[in-house]
């Protein structure tokens, strides 16, 4: 069954673009380190998107299952993220990147 | 203009706002929440794809838990008040030049190749039955794998938040 | 026979090589002995070779190999001929009665054994120039005794002004030295050889270019200004009469100064084939005859008067040599040798009876405390001034009569010379032994003859001085009255004679004419000094400008450190003020500051903002992309 006749691999890979591009903005563009941690989430699931859409085009189910492993890693990678976020807090008292400048000069 | 194409053009262009909305915002709650709303149209997008399995992991993992991890600990650390941030004027101008390159660059990059329907493949392709079996069959180390993986960041994420004790 | 030539330069060097190592505790006594005697064998060997050469012809001995370097082979070989054996002879035998004469006069001096290693030296040195049969040996002699000179010079060196005097001879000397060399390369390039039999008999030296020639010829001359003291590079030999008297007179007097003339006779067959080079000779040695001459009218102190002698000297020589009258130029050298070696030491037996004291206007009527010396120097004036017959006359009326001969303008500059060497010489001898004395009481009761040691010498320089020139009788005369012309012949062999063709009247004429004309001064300069009583004048009182030109030697000395020490100096600190401290130092600082400016623009790099580095690294890969598709 057609069940998007109009819509081609190339859409679903502008999407990607779009939201790729999007979350790279927003980790430029945020001091925040939380943001800018979001905004990587962001990237991360555009890829997922690009990766599910050609699974979908190969007919192959191996790029749904990489998406699984994506997901997982994306969820290891927030658990120590967050709380490594935590502990730079605790020093810091700020969540700002730009506070993490030890390595100016 | 079929239902399934508005449907995909619609959850597009709210994935995009929210994610847009998400990174203008000014206080952090509000950012997380337009984040849970693109995450929600993206998982549409996998229900259009027909991974269903898919999709509903991404709402269960996504929107339910690392997003309210991100609630944790915005609320944990008072981050709801609105901070204005000032950032230096040439890195905005830079970023905003620097992603839209970014986009220009892949958008070409896909303009060029062949155009390919996307219809292929099997409607049930994207079941748990079928994940299931490819998934502990010819994916099974990596699986396991998974698992300690998940073991390692537990621990990790257990040890890096610990209060440091004071010594007597 | 001619083996024997070895032992001639070595018996000075064993001298010179005994004080060196065992010097420290030998008594005086016996540094005069091996001194004296090594000279003394050397003289004696001389004589040997010298009687062999009589009938002889040339020989050359090998003493060995020197350098071997491609196309280059120096021997030290020493060659036997008649021109080498004359000068060993007057060489060693002056040499002989110097030490003799040194071991009384430097008799309280504590560096007396030091003064005898430097006399060795400074004859094997002598020796090895004069008997080297190639441009090279002679060269090492000739640096080797400028080298003994500079340090005669400055002898006593506790004092400054004796260094300065010394350093000046040295570098003044050099410059010569670099015209010698220019001269050696030169012929080496272009002919391949520095050995005199094979450029000159074996004609390789005629193969030259005329212009080449020329130059060689003018910068072989330059050396022998330099080492002779001729125009314009005269100003050591006053200031080297700081060295003690011996020194002067071996020295710069009767050896190391003819070193000059040497080698221009030796070259004669080049000089020959170049008549810009010999009229270049001519006339520096006329204008240094005229300096020398004016100059000596003025001075006041003994040794002054006769090293500008000596200077007007050695410019007749080089204007003989100039004309082509090679032989007549070291006939010269050798009687020359004989009266102002006499002359020096009798200064030197004046300046040791008068304590130190060698001003003449605080000396006068010396004869009666001072007999010998007294005598002998009168001899020695006589002879200078060209008197028949002593010694002068035959050797200075030669010189005059060539130059009538060839050079009119010469002939007539060499005439006004030798009325004023005449008239200085006398008004020297008049002023130190005649009159009333006019030094101090102490410097009276001082005053004593020399002792035998100092006398000894003095008299067998005079009776060489009244019959030395009879070896020299000229061709015309001598063809008249059948006198053997013994000179001209000996040296024909070895170098270029010039043919004596002149009308025997006219030499007659001439030769009488020129003492009369010092006759005439001499008589001039008794009455002005001594009838009349005049003295010289005091520093202070010298008012006209001639006379002030004169006696401060034409100013030479201060015009030299105008052009040469101030532009040195301004050079120098050009260089170290701006070029130094500005672009060397600037450079160097410059570079530094580089480094530092380079630095600091690109640690703006290292803000440690995360979104700096973000911006950085997504810049970078958005270039590699467009790159790698060819946006």
């Amino acid at each position: 069954m057609e069940l998007l006749p109009h819509i081609t691999v190339q859409h679903y890979l502008w999407l990607s673009a779009a939201l790729f591009a999007l979350g790279f903005f927003g980790v430029l563009m945020r001091r925040n380190a939380i943001l800018m941690f979001m905004c990587i989430e962001l990237m991360l699931n555009a890829v997922n998107v690009a990766l599910v859409a050609f699974s979908k085009m190969h007919g192959d189910t191996s790029g749904q299952v990489f998406v699984f492993f994506i997901m997982v890693v994306a969820a290891a990678e927030v658990a120590v993220g967050l709380s490594l976020l935590m502990m730079l807090y605790r020093n810091l008292h700020t969540t700002d990147s730009d506070a993490l400048n030890n390595l100016k000069g | 203009m079929s239902l399934h194409e508005i449907a995909f053009y619609f959850l597009s262009f709210l994935a995009i706002f929210s994610g847009l909305a998400m990174i203008l915002s000014r206080n952090p709650v509000h950012s997380v929440l337009y984040l849970i709303v693109t995450f929600f149209a993206i998982a549409g997008h996998y229900f259009l794809l027909n991974a269903e399995f898919l999709g509903a992991v991404h709402i269960i993992v996504y929107a339910g838990a690392i997003m309210v991890l991100f609630l944790y600990v915005i609320m944990m650390l008072n981050l709801n008040k609105e901070q204005i941030e000032k950032t230096k004027n040439w890195i905005k101008f830079t970023a905003v030049l620097s992603s839209g390159v970014l986009m220009l660059v892949l958008v070409s990059l896909v303009s060029r190749s062949t155009i390919v329907p996307i219809s292929q493949g099997e409607a049930t392709d994207g079941t748990v039955q079928h994940l299931g079996k490819i998934l502990y069959s010819d994916f099974l180390l990596p699986f396991e794998l998974a698992s300690v993986l998940f073991l390692a960041a537990m621990v990790g994420a257990v040890y890096l938040s610990k209060k440091e004790t004071v010594k007597n | 026979m001619e083996n024997l030539v070895t032992l001639v330069p070595l018996f000075p060097l064993v001298g010179f090589l005994y004080q060196v190592f065992f010097g420290k505790n030998t008594s005086k006594q016996l540094t005069t002995l091996i001194g004296s005697g090594a000279i003394l064998a050397s003289f004696i060997v001389s004589l040997v070779i010298f009687a062999s050469q009589l009938h002889g012809h040339a020989v050359e001995v090998k003493a060995f190999s020197w350098i071997n370097a491609g196309t280059l082979h120096i021997d030290v070989t020493f060659l036997v001929d008649s021109l080498s054996s004359a000068y060993l002879l007057f060489i060693t035998g002056i040499g002989f009665l110097i030490h003799v004469y040194s071991s009384g006069y430097m008799h309280s001096d504590e560096g007396f054994n030091r003064f005898f290693a430097y006399l060795n030296l400074f004859v094997f040195f002598m020796l090895v120039l004069v008997l080297g049969n190639n441009l090279a040996v002679l060269f090492v002699g000739w640096e080797g005794v400028g080298l003994c000179s500079f340090m005669l010079i400055g002898f006593w060196y506790k004092d400054h002004a004796n260094n300065n005097a010394a350093k000046k001879a040295f570098i003044v000397n050099r410059v010569g030295d670099l015209g010698l060399i220019t001269a050696m390369i030169l012929i080496f390039a272009n002919t391949g050889t520095l050995n005199y039999t094979e450029l000159f008999d074996g004609g390789q030296i005629a193969k030259l270019s005329p212009s080449l020639l020329t130059t060689i010829g003018i910068f072989l001359f330059i050396g022998a200004m330099g080492k002779s003291a001729q125009f314009p590079l005269h100003t050591w030999l006053p200031d080297a009469m700081a060295g003690p008297t011996p020194v002067s007179a071996l020295i710069h007097a009767a050896t190391m100064v003819t070193a000059g003339i040497y080698l221009v006779a030796r070259n004669s067959d080049l000089f020959a084939l170049s008549h810009t080079a010999s009229e270049f000779i001519t006339y520096i040695g006329i204008i240094t005859a005229l300096l020398g001459a004016t100059i000596a009218l003025t001075q006041n102190d003994i040794k002054k008067v006769l090293a500008y002698s000596t200077l007007s000297q050695l410019g007749f020589m080089f204007t003989a040599l100039g004309m082509g009258a090679y032989s007549i130029a070291v006939f010269h050298v050798i009687t020359h040798a004989f009266f102002k070696a006499l002359l020096f030491l009798g200064s030197g037996s004046v300046i040791h009876g008068m304590g130190g004291e060698q001003d003449i206007r605080r000396m006068g009527g010396l004869k009666k405390f001072m007999p010998t010396t007294s005598l002998t120097f009168l001899i020695g004036t006589i002879a200078i001034s060209g008197i028949f017959p002593f010694a002068g006359f035959f050797s200075k009326d030669q010189i005059i009569a060539t130059a009538f001969e060839e050079n009119m303008p010469v002939f007539v500059l060499l005439v006004i010379a030798s009325a004023m060497t005449a008239f200085y010489m006398f008004r020297l001898y008049f002023l130190t032994f005649v009159g009333k004395f006019r030094g101090t009481h102490d410097q009276e009761h001082h005053l004593h003859e020399s002792p035998i040691s100092m006398t000894l010498p003095l008299w067998v320089l005079a009776v060489l001085s009244v019959v030395g020139g009879f070896i020299g009788f000229p061709h015309a005369l001598g063809h008249a009255i059948h006198f053997p012309h013994f000179l001209d012949h000996f040296l024909s062999s070895s170098i270029l004679v010039a043919e004596g063709n002149m009308d025997v009247t006219m030499e007659i004429i001439i030769a009488l004419a020129t003492m009369g004309i010092a006759v005439t001064m001499i008589f001039y300069a008794r009455s002005i000094y001594v009838t009349k009583g005049t003295q010289a004048l005091e520093d202070k009182d010298i008012k006209s400008p001639l006379h002030s030109l004169l006696y401060h030697k034409y100013r030479f000395d201060e015009l030299y450190d105008l052009i040469f020490r101030k532009t040195f100096d301004l050079f120098g600190h050009v260089f170290s003020s701006v070029v130094e401290w500005k672009m060397i130092d600037g450079l160097v600082n410059g570079a530094g500051h580089v480094a530092t400016w380079v630095g600091s623009a690109s640690r703006q790099l290292h803000s440690g903002k995360i979104a700096v580095y973000l911006v950085t690294f997504i810049v970078g890969l958005l270039a590699l992309i467009s790159l790698i598709f060819n946006f």
